[in-house]
């Protein structure tokens, strides 16, 4: 039990330290690889919790894809170091202000929880089934395709309206570039392509 | 799952399946099915919309409680269906002209529709988010469509980055209600609230950044920062869709989820309505008082009409709910119409957007001129037009509810009406009294003709058959407040 | 609860290690190496150019949408793993969700097929 405790506190330790320099790292590729980072330390949280598939497909969504999309972007706006930092003192207080009262809000949340715990007086909908019975990849799936059908298969339409959205915004057709056409190759006969020419010798083609 | 589940959802199945057929039809057809698409997916919105109005299934909760089909539901959705129809249909000269020929355009619009139907049947605020974000990634899509415009992929980006952070705020305030209430169902919700006594600080904060998230859709101040640069930088199409539909389905949600799970809370988020729906008619009267650009004065004119329409909503009660919906009704047909004579307005076939360029229209198309000044009245709330009885039915609401509070919110409304009315009035008097710059085009598309005539012609039909839209009004809320 | 985080202390003292082992080796190499920097060391190496310009050029947007198109499928997949254990429990109706789940995306492949999205020019 210590260890999983001391490994919480160095996860979250982690977690907070790579989240801020998400945000103060002047090279915008160190802002992304500290991103990953802190990704990485909270599948570590997710996993202390119990959620195990949650941590997983943190790891296999967001660092092998969302990252590497992250990094892209970054390369693709080519951003200037310096001029995206010039903002900063000019909306330093709004943001500060707005992030003050997030921080009072959240204050008062813990300060609710310290008076009462939360109301859950109502019995769960769908307790989570005991670690040896089921797994946590298995309780999932034990609900999430029959139970929850209807948000599965919204969450099919929206990655649908993703692909659809990403082909409009994102391409566009190149006029005068040569393209293979996989088909028309294989299916070219001897016929076509090569052409048998007598030739008299000593008389050119 | 049963099929009691599958016939209650068959408006949205339809939906559902007709975007899969219309893709498949599209990527082997190419740019070609655009405008055949376009004017299927009208069709399939209108049947759709047949479908719920004769939904043969008996009120309640389908999909092991995710959805709820009622009334109200069924109201909303025939709203949403109707409007984005009009948008859509509105859009067809479009196709042809302005976007390129792209038949994900129309698809686009059935995306979105079909987010918002899921939206405003949610029982649950899994499924709510899940049709939030169906709807605003469609939306986002559309905004940035034509990406050879810099203005519009500018407006694209402001609608995705304020979107993902309203969506953010709907996310994590949803999260924090699951942790008060050990629910996400609206009516599991609604218990633990009962059986919280009193001690629900926790369930406030959550309810309060789910306030904050839907206000960002419906483009309610101080939430509404996107509003002007995304109505400017869109084709008018869209952004005639991006007034009507979006904002009635966000509305609607707003209702359900304030008046349902959390009716024991009225006297809280009663508050926090009332100052933004202060905030979006003051802000929305005066800031449209100096703008040039037409697109830019509709937005804050509709800034300025969620404000009425969130006075509605702040009583609280079923006649406030019922003041809503006739609003948001009115509102669409006003704000489709108008948009209709905006597109109209195009000089050697490129759009004009500047208020100016309507003077004097009044000699050159008397029709299309008659057609918006009903529109300027009816939107400044002048009587006997139906913009009028919105207005009349949202003040009533708040003055029966009787507190201070709502007194002065149906005070302020009033006045900002004055306000806004000049404006309003203004643009009457430049079509009517100024001499014309320049001839319009002569040939108009028909689609826009027409839309601007059905808007100008239901807003007086409404007028008179007032009761009948009325009493169904009073039939759909009354489920609201049965429990 | 606590049970199976057991099962997780051999990953815990992987990283543990590779962690250590990293910050020794920066560590070691800082403090016991020689450390003479002159500005000499820095310049391009004997018959190399002075660098012309940053070496990060923009990359194409057609990388970004590999990319987006990779995540929607890396989704999708993720999708497939509770479905993949728990089969045996949600029977033929829990397949059947999911081959309509795998046919909305199918209907999305075709679509970038004919877009020819996944043609690299």
């Amino acid at each position: 039990m210590a260890i999983a405790a001391l490994s919480f506190y160095v996860f979250a330790f982690i977690t907070l330290f790579a989240a801020v320099n998400v945000i103060f790292a002047r090279n915008p590729v160190h802002s992304v690889l500290f991103l990953i980072l802190s990704f990485f330390s909270s599948a570590g949280l997710f996993v202390l919790m119990g959620a195990e598939f949650l941590a997983m497909v943190l790891v296999i969504v967001y660092v092998g894809a969302v990252a590497v999309l992250f990094l892209f972007v970054v390369m693709m706006l080519d951003v200037e170091v310096v001029a995206s930092r010039k903002g900063v003192a000019r909306y330093a207080s709004v943001g500060g202000l707005v992030g003050g009262l997030l921080l009072v809000e959240l204050v008062l949340i813990v300060g609710g929880r310290v008076g009462g715990l939360p109301n859950q007086t109502a019995a769960p909908v769908l307790p989570i089934p005991e670690m040896a019975e089921r797994t946590n990849t298995q309780a999932l799936g034990d609900v999430l395709y029959t139970d929850y059908i209807l948000l599965f298969q919204t969450a099919g339409m929206i990655l649908l309206v993703a692909m659809v959205g990403a082909i409009v915004l994102t391409l566009r057709k190149r006029s005068g570039v040569k393209r293979q056409n996989i088909q028309k190759q294989t299916l070219r006969t001897i016929d076509e392509a090569v052409e048998l020419k007598k030739v008299e010798p000593g008389s050119g083609l | 799952m049963t099929h009691l589940d599958l016939i209650a959802f068959a408006p949205e199945l339809l939906m559902a399946a007709a975007i899969l057929v219309f893709i498949l039809f599209g990527a082997f057809t190419g740019d070609k099915a655009a405008r055949p698409v376009a004017i299927a997916a009208v069709v399939a919105m209108l049947i759709a919309a047949f479908l719920v109005a004769n939904q043969g299934t008996d009120d309640g909760n389908f999909f092991n409680n995710l959805v709820a089909i009622n009334d109200f539901t069924g109201a909303a959705k025939i709203l949403i269906l109707l409007v984005s129809a009009a948008s859509l249909f509105l859009a067809l000269p479009h196709i042809a002209r302005d976007i390129n020929k792209r038949f994900e355009f129309p698809l686009l619009y059935l995306f979105a529709t079909l987010g918002m139907m899921i939206l405003v049947s949610a029982q649950d605020l899994m499924t709510l988010y899940l049709g939030l974000e169906l709807m605003s990634l469609s939306l986002y899509v559309l905004a940035a469509l034509r990406r050879e415009l810099v203005r519009a992929s500018e407006a694209g980006l402001k609608y995705f980055v304020l979107g993902a952070l309203s969506s953010g705020m709907i996310l994590y305030g949803s999260s924090i209600i699951y942790g008060y209430s050990g629910a996400t169902n609206f009516d599991l919700i609604a218990g633990a609230l009962t059986a919280s006594d009193g001690n629900n600080i926790g369930l406030l904060v959550g309810l309060v950044f789910v306030i904050a998230g839907l206000a960002f859709k419906v483009s309610a101040v101080p939430f509404h920062m996107w509003t002007p640069d995304v109505y400017q930088g869109a084709p008018a199409a869209v952004t005639a869709f991006f007034a009507g539909a979006p904002k009635l389905a966000a509305m609607m949600v707003f209702v359900r989820v304030l008046v349902g799970p959390f009716g024991d809370l009225t006297a809280q988020w009663q508050q926090v309505i009332a100052l933004i729906s202060m905030a979006s008619m003051i802000l929305g009267a005066f800031a449209a008082l100096n703008q040039r650009n037409i697109k830019r004065l509709m937005a804050y004119s509709s800034i300025a009409n969620m404000g009425y329409a969130l006075i509605g909503l702040a009583a609280g009660t079923p006649e406030g709910v019922q003041g809503l919906m006739a609003y948001m009704t009115i509102y669409a047909v006003m704000t489709l119409g108008t948009f209709a004579v905006i597109m109209l307005m195009r000089r050697e076939d490129r759009p004009l957007e500047n208020i100016e360029d309507l003077a004097g229209l009044i000699n050159q198309k008397p029709r299309m001129a008659a057609a918006m000044i009903i529109m300027m009245f009816s939107l400044s709330g002048i009587p006997p037009l139906a913009g009028f009885f919105g207005k009349l039915m949202v003040f009533m609401a708040a003055i029966n509810e009787g507190s201070s509070l709502m007194i002065a919110l149906a005070v302020v409304g009033a006045l900002t009406s004055v306000v806004a009315a000049f404006y309003y009035l203004r643009i009457i008097k430049l079509m009517v009294f100024d001499p014309q710059p320049d001839e319009l085009d002569h040939k108009d598309a028909r689609e826009w003709s027409i839309t601007a005539g059905v808007a100008a012609a239901l807003l007086i039909v409404l007028t008179l058959g007032f009761q009948h839209l009325h009493a169904w009004f009073v039939g759909a809320s009354a489920v609201l407040f049965t429990g | 609860m606590a049970d199976f985080l057991a099962d997780y202390l051999p990953i815990l003292v992987f990283l543990g290690i590779a962690g250590g082992i990293a910050v020794v080796m920066v560590a070691a190499s800082w403090f016991i190496a020689p450390q003479r920097p002159y500005g000499d060391k820095a310049d391009a190496y004997e018959c190399g150019f002075e660098a012309f310009d940053d070496a990060r050029s923009r990359f194409d947007v057609r990388f970004y949408l590999v990319a987006i198109l990779f995540i929607i499928f890396d989704l999708e997949v993720a999708f497939l793993f509770p479905w993949a254990v728990s089969l045996g429990k949600i029977g033929i109706f829990g397949f059947w969700s999911m081959v309509v789940f795998l046919g909305l995306l199918t209907i999305g492949f075709v679509y970038e097929w004919r877009k020819g999205a996944l043609e690299w020019e």
